[in-house]
């Protein structure tokens, strides 16, 4: 086991150092030049551009560079915004409460959605309540979450003249009022999760009621809910996980448009403001802080199978 | 496993060869009867084939079937309620949204087709390579599709179109990026299935060359696969076009795109619900024809992905 977790934790670390080259290098090679970004004037003369340069350390080679960039992010210092000048990693952190919950009410939504209906569709595996429910899924997999959230705003503001507050209140200072803030961009965003959750379920939770344990447990005479829930529905849960974890990043993604549409200050608002007016430093850190988060997500799923599954460690 | 299509299995079998000639022979009567069959088999399938072909027919005649110009601006008519001479009224500025749909078909199906053939090439390229070579190359290439990965995707996509500059062609780049890992990941796992079949150590042994062996053995026996994961890309490449235009990354205005449409009718949408109904509408139906078809390819030509996305 131990060999196992030493193996994944140095792969995670090898893959989060490639993103790293591959984002320092992406950063470099862009059209566009810094000194235009950082005055926001059409042109920089040469003396005013090498010493912003200069400021910059990017006079430096790029290897120097890079060992000074991640020197600095080993250490939690992932440098300076171009424009704003303020820290990009205090500007991360004070984002990161927003956006996590924002990820975890989706998630809990998609979830409470999500086994029902892959639960009844296995059992009742093509009859028409299970097409009507593939139908239903595969059809929220297709609604793109911008265009959901806008309706979401609309049609009860239109209908009950009901819109959430404004703005974003901290759920420690007021968390009835934070609720309303956040549930329905966590609806828009936790739709298409739901969705690809129950298309999982249905086939692993198929896959599993065929299984020589689940007849036994059904030939000593358990109730069928029995049957289901204790013994199948557990087991049916690894291809869940797994899918979830994948689909995890597409939720921080998602984040990017629902948090412009519904005005969140959170990691999404800040990746496209800072993607629009090209500040590097910024998209830097917020790209290595978004990879970090998915590798680590991977590599907790991938140790609590090894964990859970002798079969996988051994493998 | 994967289906064998050797050159051994042919020979072996060739009473089962006759009647395919046969079949092939009698040409079109024989295909309509058989696509008639599969659309009896496959429902939902063939309701998404229609779909994709009313999409294709939009994308090309587009300018020739809308009732109106998808561009020009009209001030007498701005935000009518849908109505006989609109169907799907008229936006903020006084267009026909009916003919700024249609006309939203072929950016749309532009960038689908695109950044799916470009990504699903380069990541097949990848994957039968990782596959069929292993060891360190393997070792290589998966590390950099890992690392591609763990960036999720709309903001890899961001990042790049905005990196590239604006533009459609920046678009089908940035979701072609975005789609290379995950094609490259289930080709590779393909290309290990079959690189362990005895006929691969068989044409080892007579000598043939890796590029042919790949070319002729390894990529006829990962074809499913890749259709298969293609056609579920279109519909995730189309749905990640319209997201890049509706943040401002993509197709710019006045040009026809469901996403920046969208994005523009967020000003009225509280007095003209309908400017941001139909464009919405268009994106969901055409990426639920995808995945249905999609679904449904994966049912006919490759059981073992069932359930797999």
């Amino acid at each position: 086991m131990t060999k196992y977790i030493v193996k994944r934790l140095l792969l995670a670390v090898l893959v989060l150092w490639v993103v790293s080259i591959i984002v320092f290098s992406a950063v470099r090679i862009i059209p566009g030049d810094v000194c235009k970004i950082v005055t926001a004037a059409p042109d920089v003369d040469a003396k005013q551009c090498a010493s912003i340069k200069h400021g910059l350390g990017l006079d430096k080679p790029v290897v120097t560079q890079y060992l000074r960039y991640m020197g600095g992010v080993l250490h939690g210092d992932f440098g300076t915004a171009l424009i704003s000048k303020r820290r990009v990693w205090p500007e991360i952190r004070t984002r990161i409460p927003l956006t996590l919950e924002l990820a975890v009410l989706a998630t809990a939504f998609a979830t409470v959605l999500a086994l029902p209906i892959g639960i009844i569709s296995a059992i009742r595996r093509d009859r028409p309540a299970d097409y009507g429910l593939r139908l239903l899924t595969i059809g929220w997999l297709s609604i793109p979450g911008f265009w959901l959230g806008t309706m979401l705003i609309i049609y009860p503001a239109k209908w009950w003249g009901y819109s959430s507050p404004p703005g974003y209140t901290d759920i420690w200072i007021d968390p009835a009022k934070n609720l309303q803030q956040l549930y329905l961009p966590a609806i828009a965003l936790g739709l298409a999760l739901s969705a690809s959750l129950a298309r999982i379920t249905r086939s692993s939770m198929l896959e599993v009621l065929r299984q020589d344990y689940v007849r036994t447990a059904r030939a000593k005479g358990l109730v069928g809910r029995v049957v289901v829930t204790r013994h199948a529905l557990k087991n049916a849960m690894i291809p869940v996980i797994t899918l979830f974890a994948v689909q995890f990043g597409f939720l921080l993604g998602g984040t990017v448009v629902l948090e412009s549409i519904f005005s969140l200050p959170g990691l999404g608002s800040l990746t496209l403001a800072s993607v629009l007016i090209k500040d590097y430093p910024v998209v830097q850190g917020l790209v290595l802080f978004f990879a970090t988060v998915l590798v680590l997500i991977n590599l907790l799923v991938d140790i609590s199978y090894a964990w859970f599954d002798p079969r996988i460690r051994y493998a | 496993m994967a289906r064998d299509r050797t050159p051994l299995s042919a020979a072996t079998l060739p009473a089962a060869s006759v009647p395919e000639l046969a079949r092939h022979e009698r040409g079109g009567q024989d295909l309509l009867r058989r696509l008639g069959r599969i659309a009896r088999g496959k429902p939902l399938g063939a309701v998404s084939a229609l779909i994709i072909l009313l999409l294709v027919v939009a994308a090309i005649v587009g300018p020739l079937i809308s009732p109106y110009d998808p561009v020009k601006p009209n001030g007498l008519i701005t935000r009518q309620a849908p109505s006989a001479a609109h169907p799907f009224g008229t936006d903020q500025i006084g267009r026909d949204i009916l003919s700024r749909v249609i006309a939203g078909a072929r950016p749309s199906l532009e960038v689908g087709l695109l950044s799916v053939a470009f990504g699903t090439l380069v990541g097949a390229a990848f994957g039968i390579v990782s596959g069929y070579f292993g060891g360190v190359t393997d070792f290589v290439i998966q590390r950099v599709m890992d690392a591609i990965l763990s960036i999720p995707p709309l903001i890899l996509a961001i990042a790049v179109a905005a990196v590239l500059g604006i533009g459609l062609r920046n678009v089908i780049i940035a979701i072609a990026i975005v789609i290379t890992p995950a094609s490259a990941r289930i080709v590779r796992s393909a290309a290990l299935t079959v690189r362990a079949n005895t006929y691969i150590e068989a044409v080892q042994t007579v000598g043939a060359s890796d590029l042919r062996i790949i070319w002729h053995h390894i990529l006829p026996n990962v074809m499913a696969p890749i259709i298969v994961i293609a056609s579920i890309q279109i519909g995730v490449a189309i749905l990640a076009e319209a997201a890049l235009s509706f943040l401002g990354l993509g197709t710019q205005a006045p040009n026809p795109s469901w996403g920046a449409d969208l994005a523009a009718a967020r000003t009225v949408v509280t007095i003209a619900v309908w400017v941001s109904v139909f464009p919405g509408l268009a994106i969901s139906i055409v990426v639920l024809a995808f995945n249905m078809l999609g679904d449904a390819l994966r049912d006919v030509l490759d059981p073992r992905l069932r359930g797999a996305s």
